[in-house]
């Protein structure tokens, strides 16, 4: 594979991020966690594609990793044919403002010494676009895309509630016209009635300026709602990824299935013509992840086999790929 | 957005800024504000003393009398000393040197903690081990018994005391600054400026530091006092401010056989210290509340 191919805007190959733990006087490794394990999947051009799983499975490193926030362990991560890997800091700095990042945590990710304007603003500072005046036009202009009122480009961002400043991280997101952005979670920090906002003005900004999403989430619903394709991630491995219908209506990985069963359906009928699968036990730390498949400990169709080999994900159908040694 | 959540932030409340909000928590710390009203008087003193001593302050023999201290008497407000010199000249040029030691030498530990503190914190691995073992060390020896061996080997004059107070000074900065600055990279607002792609040198001047700085502020106007008092037990060992030249602690030095007969020769200087430092830590403590968001409101 090589990361050239016309409909395909990322490609990431057999991503690893390990992050070490030191103990002792002279700091020593004594091992790391594995917290994205070999990770491979493409994002087209303009679509979204969802990404979920349970906490701490490595979804958000994934994301990070990709942006080169976090110096990946090993593999590949290319953008338009180019390794962001390899770069050298510069031109990765230079090759952000195609690749932004909508932030989880709305009160955390903005500085609270800044204001609205100044916050919008510094993209555009850090690429020497725009200066005063025209700062001040280019931040009220972000502010009404995002259906904010562009007088409040003077208050600071406590001043303002959880979905309005996910408003504000979304402007910034948007000031330099990128062409991906990766949103970490951008909807579970906030209520459920602010969610459908936020999301359905990620899916309006998308049709105006053609962005390609990568939607990172636990919520299967939402992913759902927003999704062109989707990737489920268990322990840092993906274990299925498939288009939205297909894995919404045919998953054949344990895990998804036991995934789509937790969903709660709002019917009491369903109860009595469905089984619900419940996994049991806790996800095994990923300092010591077991071997063989990762979800060998915890499904309900794992054997001795499973403890041995690693599946291999792979296409089963066209365009469903799947990492179990049962399907 | 809903027009309840337009509503809730269009209603003009009355905005305060950072600053107003922490001039408001530090006026409740009464101690604070007496600090901040007698420190100033000090200073001013300090800065203009040249022109208000009534006499030179080494000027020996004023009155013809050596050998005996003389109380306080019309002329001399604050008596004589030993040498028969003015006692209220030889205060104020002591309060030059306390305060101008206690300013430039917390001043150098200032730059010195900053910048060592921000590289352990911002680069981590070798830099933050080898520093952060040079603090330890530099904690764990007497600092007062390293800067006599030091300042044994080096002329005796008042520059080299504040340099040398200041470069035994900056371990507590540094690991402030350290830990704010290890605190603050985490944060999720220092991802997002690396991911729309500022540079390191921005991040750390517009994020970092505005972030990092009330702490330090605290901690430096914590560390004045210190430094005083380290020059005051110097002088008072003999190894700072040389004679002639008057420091609150040398006075005190001076002093120290006439306690039982002049109450005059050491009640001054020493209550000046006490004062000085006092008025310092109030302040620090004041500051320390004001920039404390957890206790505004209450």
């Amino acid at each position: 594979m090589n990361g050239t191919n016309n409909d395909v805007l990322v490609r990431v190959e057999d991503l690893v991020m390990h992050f070490p733990i030191y103990r002792g006087v002279i700091r020593r490794q004594v091992g790391a966690v594995r917290a994205v394990d070999g990770v491979s999947f493409e994002i087209r051009q303009g679509e979204t594609l969802g990404l979920v799983g349970e906490s701490g499975c490595g979804k958000s490193t994934t994301g990070r990793a990709m942006l080169q926030l976090y110096k990946p362990t090993s593999g590949r991560v290319y953008f338009q044919g180019q390794d962001l890997v390899e770069l050298r800091s510069e031109p990765m700095r230079l090759m952000r403002r195609h690749l932004q990042m909508i932030f989880q945590d709305p009160y955390a990710s903005l500085n609270p010494r800044m204001t609205v304007r100044d916050i919008v603003g510094e993209p555009l500072m850090a690429f020497g676009q725009a200066s005063g005046k025209e700062i001040d036009a280019r931040a009220a202009e972000l502010l009404e895309l995002v259906k904010l009122n562009p007088d409040f480009s003077g208050r600071y961002p406590h001043e303002f509630s959880g979905g309005q400043r996910q408003r504000i991280g979304i402007a910034r997101a948007l000031a330099l016209n990128p062409s991906f952005i990766v949103c970490d979670e951008p909807i579970s920090a906030l209520d459920v009635s602010i969610q459908a906002q936020i999301v359905n003005l990620l899916e309006d900004l998308q049709k105006e300026f053609q962005l390609t999403y990568l939607f990172i989430a636990h919520d299967l619903s939402m992913v759902r709602h927003i999704s062109d394709r989707v990737a489920v991630m268990y322990l840092g491995v993906i274990v299925e990824l498939a288009s939205r219908n297909d894995l919404y209506h045919n998953p054949l990985h344990p895990y998804t299935q036991a995934l789509l069963s937790a969903i709660p359906v709002p019917d009491p009928a369903w109860g009595e013509t469905h089984q619900r699968t419940v996994l049991q036990g806790d996800v095994p730390s990923p300092v010591n992840p077991p071997s063989g498949c990762r979800f060998r400990t915890r499904c309900p169709i794992a054997d001795s086999h499973c403890a041995e080999e690693r599946p291999v994900f792979r296409e089963i159908e066209p365009d469903h790929y799947v990492a179990c040694l049962k399907v | 957005m809903t027009t309840v959540e337009q509503a809730a932030t269009s209603n003009n409340l009355k905005r305060e800024t950072q600053l107003s909000l922490a001039w408001r928590q530090f006026k409740r710390h009464k101690l604070a504000v007496f600090g901040l009203c007698v420190l100033p008087i000090f200073i001013l003193v300090a800065v203009f003393g040249n022109w208000i001593m009534p006499y030179d302050p080494n000027a020996v023999a004023a009155d013809g009398v050596i050998g005996m201290p003389q109380p306080p008497s019309r002329k001399h407000l604050l008596g004589v000393d030993l040498y028969g010199r003015d006692m209220v000249s030889r205060l104020i040029s002591g309060a030059q040197i306390s305060l101008s030691v206690g300013f430039v030498s917390v001043g150098i530990a200032l730059i010195i903690g900053l910048i060592l503190g921000s590289l352990a914190g911002f680069y981590g691995g070798i830099f933050d081990t080898l520093i952060t073992r040079l603090a330890d060390i530099f904690l764990s020896l007497p600092r007062l018994f390293l800067i006599m061996i030091v300042n044994s080997y080096l002329p005796p004059n008042i520059y080299n005391v504040m340099v040398v107070i200041g470069l035994f000074s900056w371990m507590n900065i540094a690991r402030l600054v350290r830990g704010e600055i290890l605190k603050i990279k985490t944060l999720d607002y220092i991802h997002a400026s690396t991911a729309l792609g500022a540079s390191s040198g921005s991040i750390i001047l517009t994020h970092m530091l505005p972030n990092a700085f009330a702490p330090v502020i605290v901690a430096t106007t914590i560390g004045i006092p210190y430094a005083i008092l380290l020059e005051s037990a110097l002088s008072f060992l003999g190894l700072g401010v040389m004679p002639p030249q008057a420091s609150w602690g040398n006075i005190l030095y001076e002093a120290r056989q006439w306690i039982s007969v002049a109450w005059w020769y050491w009640v001054p200087p020493g209550v000046l210290i006490s004062l000085t430092v006092l008025c310092f830590n109030f302040i620090g403590d004041g500051l320390r509340d004001a920039f404390d968001p957890t206790l505004r409101g209450k």
